[in-house]
């Protein structure tokens, strides 16, 4: 039962993604949108906690949420991978099931 | 009544999550209006407001971060940046916008508003303001 997991808030401001990435089964993915974008950026506080996971689990980032930030995508974790809407709409059908760390 | 008062802004939000970043700057610039010493300080992920090139099209709302180089039109040119909260995320100085004032006393000189200040600068400057404004 495949979950695509998302994460909306600051890995800075509230422990979403690190209650995500430690609860998140092998295999899963994990979507970052909204304020969760900044937990994508590499050499931060907190890229550990994607680094980390990214060989059990797969990360996405929603392109227009970095956009909004002025996040460039060369400032991303390598291996993210950026989906726009529709690759965020993909995302759900292909999953079982949504779980949001609000 | 012509007292005037240190007024410190401290934004500790990122945009757009969340109307506290829009709307510090908001009562910002209506508080210009009242001729007080205003200062800004971003710490944590206030830090965020201030990244350049922001660009909200694919989100439909307004992106606000151009108006930030208005202020300095409006006398406000203490812009406090915490040195701690940019490194924590993995943030210099060259990634944020480039906002600056005209020095009236030195023939409208161009300088930087924006100020990189260590967490025990930013504490006296907290400890030094009449007024606190939290966004």
């Amino acid at each position: 039962m495949a979950i695509l997991h998302t994460v909306n808030k600051s890995p800075f401001e509230k422990n979403s993604l690190d209650a995500c990435v430690r609860l998140a089964v092998k295999g899963a993915s994990v979507l970052m949108i909204e304020d969760g974008v900044y937990g994508a950026m590499k050499g931060t506080n907190k890229s550990d906690v994607v680094t980390g996971a990214m060989g059990d689990v797969s990360f996405y980032v929603l392109g227009p949420d970095l956009k909004a930030r002025g996040i460039g995508e060369d400032k991303l974790i390598d291996g993210i991978k950026v989906v726009d809407y529709s690759g965020f709409v993909k995302l759900t059908v292909e999953n079982d099931k949504v779980q949001a760390w609000l | 009544m012509s007292e005037t008062k240190k007024f410190m802004y401290v934004n500790r939000k990122a945009p757009y999550g969340t109307i506290y970043a829009w709307e510090s700057l908001e009562v910002v610039l209506i508080g210009a209006a009242f001729e007080q010493d205003v200062s800004l300080a971003f710490i944590d992920d206030g830090v965020y407001q201030i990244v350049k090139g922001q660009n909200t099209t694919e989100l439909g709302i307004k992106n606000f971060s151009p108006t930030y180089s208005a202020l300095g039109d409006y006398d406000i040119n203490k812009i406090y940046v915490e040195k701690e909260s940019l490194e924590a995320r993995g943030l210099t100085v060259d990634d944020l916008l480039h906002l600056t004032w005209e020095d009236e006393n030195e023939d409208w000189a161009e300088k930087d508003s924006i100020k990189v200040v260590s967490s025990s600068e930013l504490k006296t400057l907290l400890d030094d303001s009449d007024v606190l404004l939290n966004f």
